[in-house]
């Protein structure tokens, strides 16, 4: 008996004992330690590659180096927008950066030794770049985890190996860069290299997408919920999930509806894995079911990305060439800032309008997109031109309510032969305009680089430009309130085609006249009986 | 004064608790619809739904509480007295005649009454309720496989709802006021808290006791 209950003690005492410690026994694939952790990163240190341990003095140098191992990393970019700067739309229009034109710096053609600063080759500086050439292939623009890697605006992309002076002769002196040192520690893409570019469309930090500026490169929860730096820290590859160098949510080809279900492990998908459902499927709303209800309607960014420009850094929201030129009492050209520091205008670009916080415009959208390339007429009218233009309507059953950020500007056109004009902008020669400030000067070189007829007159039409809204996603917290949209000038009050419980406009103006009626009637027959039962009962008194 | 009691304690809890409901999802809906704001879209939407779903479930009960007493038969309308009961409020109510009917637990309302109470209860009601859920289930309804239910735009859901929500304002204005108007302006009211109506002094002209009824 004794040695029995000595042994039932012993077995509840052993059980607790295993209970208590077995949160305490490491898990095959917990945290480890500073050194495993880097270890367990890649299975391979750069550092210790012969080819990388070399001095390089050009970035094919080091693209070479590469390929040595990476030998197909060249013809998996070659297939890239990112390469290619050029995307045939499902309507057959020839798109991409070296096709369309935009209304910030409006075209790269004969700007190409600036503006291809951010093409991830080297050597684009007009039409005789080799687009077949493997070396010119940069992978450090993308996979260099130093942050020193930099390509100077107007060498076409090339780097700086050996300190010079650019532009020669201007007395500013290019510090150089380390290249074996960057190529021995390349790794993945972040949202800094992506950043180096992306940030910086348009030509400075936030200027064309206002979702995107350098305040993402290191954001808090509230400006980004899944990019938080020091909580889920996506980086962009997080959501542009990329095989074979394909980097997949272009806008070019924007997914403007899914209704597929949230991706899992194991299952093929040929769908774009940018989306938002593509992680949280149909239904996310756990707590509060009803806003599932709005899923088919409105696309998620409309209500939580409640405004763009959120982080600090300003997006221009209007640019209007036509006033470029002015010199100031000094004779040199005019720079103007506003209160806050900001740029609104300079002799070289004309004025700008910035916005910071802005909410944004909202329209259908079916994931179509129409632009107005170089070869369309251009008529010059109250409507502003519409560089492109989202379609999409309440009942085509592809289209969803997407938060869009409106560009306005004004731009140079020639109003004989009414097409939008290509600027030779950049560039240290007589024909540049942010050098000679002259018009037609400008436009009869970039007119002449497309192979256009240039009237040699230059006019100015209003154009505008839509650019869709899909990052600096907010805590839940902070999304868009009901109230906002239903509502009377609600955000979505210039939605059409559906109809939005609050918003005054979709009333039938006849019920509320006659409801009101009805029950202001019925209200005061109530009174006028009710007079006369006093009146009579005081009269009986 | 000797009392009758008419109004049983289910009965009281329903019309009251459907009055505090109906008062209150008036009040919401309103602001759902725009018309004003009080509470917030959110908190007013959340509200009405909630709200209705209670209502919805007392009406359930009701129902049943209808039907198993057979209390349903003092909706039963009739003509017998009307003329008799619409002269008292146009005419008599102001000379002081006395009203040509009187409740009993058998026949509680006036022939006015049963025609307006049933209208709320087949009419205005199951078109409320009906138009409300559709609003709801918006979204199940879209997807249905019946055309006509799949086509229904929410505009016309919409409007049907505002439309039976207008009408139940009303009635509510109309109701109140008439509360008012028996032998003491509380009188009815007081019936309808404690079950207990006063019995009048004077008795009704013979020809047009208790209507339906007995």
């Amino acid at each position: 008996m004794r040695t029995g209950r000595f042994m039932v003690a012993l077995m509840v005492a052993l059980m607790v004992a295993l209970m208590v410690s077995m949160p305490l026994i490491p898990a095959a694939h917990s945290a480890p330690d500073e050194d495993s952790a880097k270890l367990l990163k890649s299975t391979s240190d750069h550092t210790k590659f012969k080819v990388l341990q070399q001095e390089f003095n050009s970035g094919p140098e080091v693209t070479k180096a590469c390929l040595s191992c990476h030998t197909e990393a060249s013809k998996q970019l070659h297939k890239t927008e990112h390469w290619k700067w050029e995307y045939k739309s499902p309507d057959g229009q020839l798109l991409g950066k070296k096709n369309v034109i935009n209304n910030f710096c409006t075209s790269i053609r004969t700007n190409e030794a600036a503006c291809n600063v951010c093409h991830i080759g080297y050597g684009w500086k007009d039409d005789t770049f080799d687009f077949t050439s493997e070396v010119n292939v940069d992978c450090l623009v993308c996979h260099d985890t130093t942050g020193n890697y930099r390509k100077q605006a107007g060498m076409a992309g090339n780097v700086v190996t050996k300190a010079m002076e650019f532009p020669p002769g201007s007395g500013t002196m290019i510090k150089p860069i380390n290249l074996k040192k960057i190529a021995q520690a390349v790794g993945k893409t972040s949202r800094d290299t992506c950043g180096a570019c992306h940030f910086y469309g348009g030509g400075g930090d936030g200027v064309k997408h206002g979702d995107m500026d350098s305040s993402l490169a290191s954001p808090e929860k509230e400006l980004d919920v899944h990019m938080d730096a020091l909580g889920l820290n996506f980086g962009c590859a997080t959501c542009h999930m990329t095989e074979g160098h394909q980097v997949p949510g272009s806008r070019y080809a924007p997914t403007a509806q899914d209704k597929g279900d949230a991706h899992i492990r194991g299952k093929e998908y040929t769908t774009n894995p940018t989306t938002c459902q593509s992680c949280h499927g149909q239904a996310p709303h756990k707590k509060i079911a009803k806003l599932n209800d709005h899923t088919d309607k409105v696309a998620c960014q409309t209500c939580h990305i409640p405004k763009f420009a959120r982080g600090g850094v300003a997006t221009k929201m209007s640019w209007d060439w036509s006033t470029g030129g002015r010199m100031g009492p000094d004779g040199k050209p005019l720079i103007i800032k506003d209160a806050k520091g900001h740029i609104i205008y300079t002799a070289a670009k004309g004025d700008f309008v910035l916005g910071e916080n802005v909410v944004p415009d909202y329209q259908w959208f079916n994931g179509k997109v129409g632009y107005t390339l170089l070869s369309d007429k251009v008529e010059k009218s109250e409507q502003p031109t519409r560089i492109n233009h989202f379609d999409g309507s309440a009942d085509d059953g592809k289209s969803l309510i997407w938060p869009v950020k409106i560009m306005r500007g004004k731009q140079a056109f020639d109003p004989v032969n009414k097409r939008l004009a290509v600027v030779h902008t950049a560039g240290n020669d007589d024909t540049g305009y942010w050098t000679n400030f002259n018009w037609e000067k400008a436009v009869a070189v970039g007119m002449a680089s497309i192979g256009a007829p240039f009237s040699g007159k230059v006019d100015f039409v209003s154009t505008e430009s839509t650019w869709p809204i899909t990052h600096m996603v907010a805590p839940a917290k902070d999304s868009v309130r009901c109230h906002e949209c239903h509502a009377a000038q609600g955000r979505l009050e210039k939605v059409p085609g559906i109809y939005i419980p609050g918003r005054a406009s979709d009333h039938a103006g006849w019920l509320d006249t006659a409801g009101w009626a009805l029950a202001v009637l019925t209200l005061l027959g109530t009174l006028v009986h009710g007079l006369g039962r006093v009146i009579v009962s005081m009269r009986k008194k | 004064m000797p009392r009758m009691y008419i109004f049983k304690r289910f009965e009281r809890f329903w019309h009251w608790a459907q009055a505090g409901l109906i008062i209150f999802m008036l009040l919401t809906g309103f602001e759902i619809h725009g018309s004003y704001a009080l509470f917030g879209w959110e908190k007013a939407a959340n509200l009405h739904t909630s709200a209705a779903w209670t209502l919805i479930g007392l009406w359930l009960f009701a129902i049943f509480w209808h039907f198993t007493t057979g209390e349903w038969r003092q909706y039963i309308p009739t003509t017998r007295n009307i003329v008799a009961v619409m002269n008292y409020y146009s005419v008599g109510i102001f000379t002081g005649a006395p009203h040509p009917f009187r409740a009993t637990q058998l026949s509680k309302h006036n022939p006015l009454q049963r025609l307006a109470y049933l209208m709320v209860k087949l009419f205005i009601n199951p078109l409320i309720w009906v138009s409300g859920l559709a609003c709801l289930y918006y979204n199940e309804l879209a997807a249905s496989k019946i055309a006509v239910l799949a086509g229904l735009p929410l505009s016309t859901i919409a409007l049907v709802h505002t439309a039976a929500a207008f009408m139940m304002l009303a009635f509510l204005i109309g109701h109140l006021y008439l509360s008012t108007t028996g032998h003491t302006p509380l009188a009815h009211i007081k019936a309808m808290i404690t079950g207990w109506e006063d019995a009048q002094e004077s008795e009704p002209a013979a020809a047009v006791v208790n209507a339906g009824g007995r």
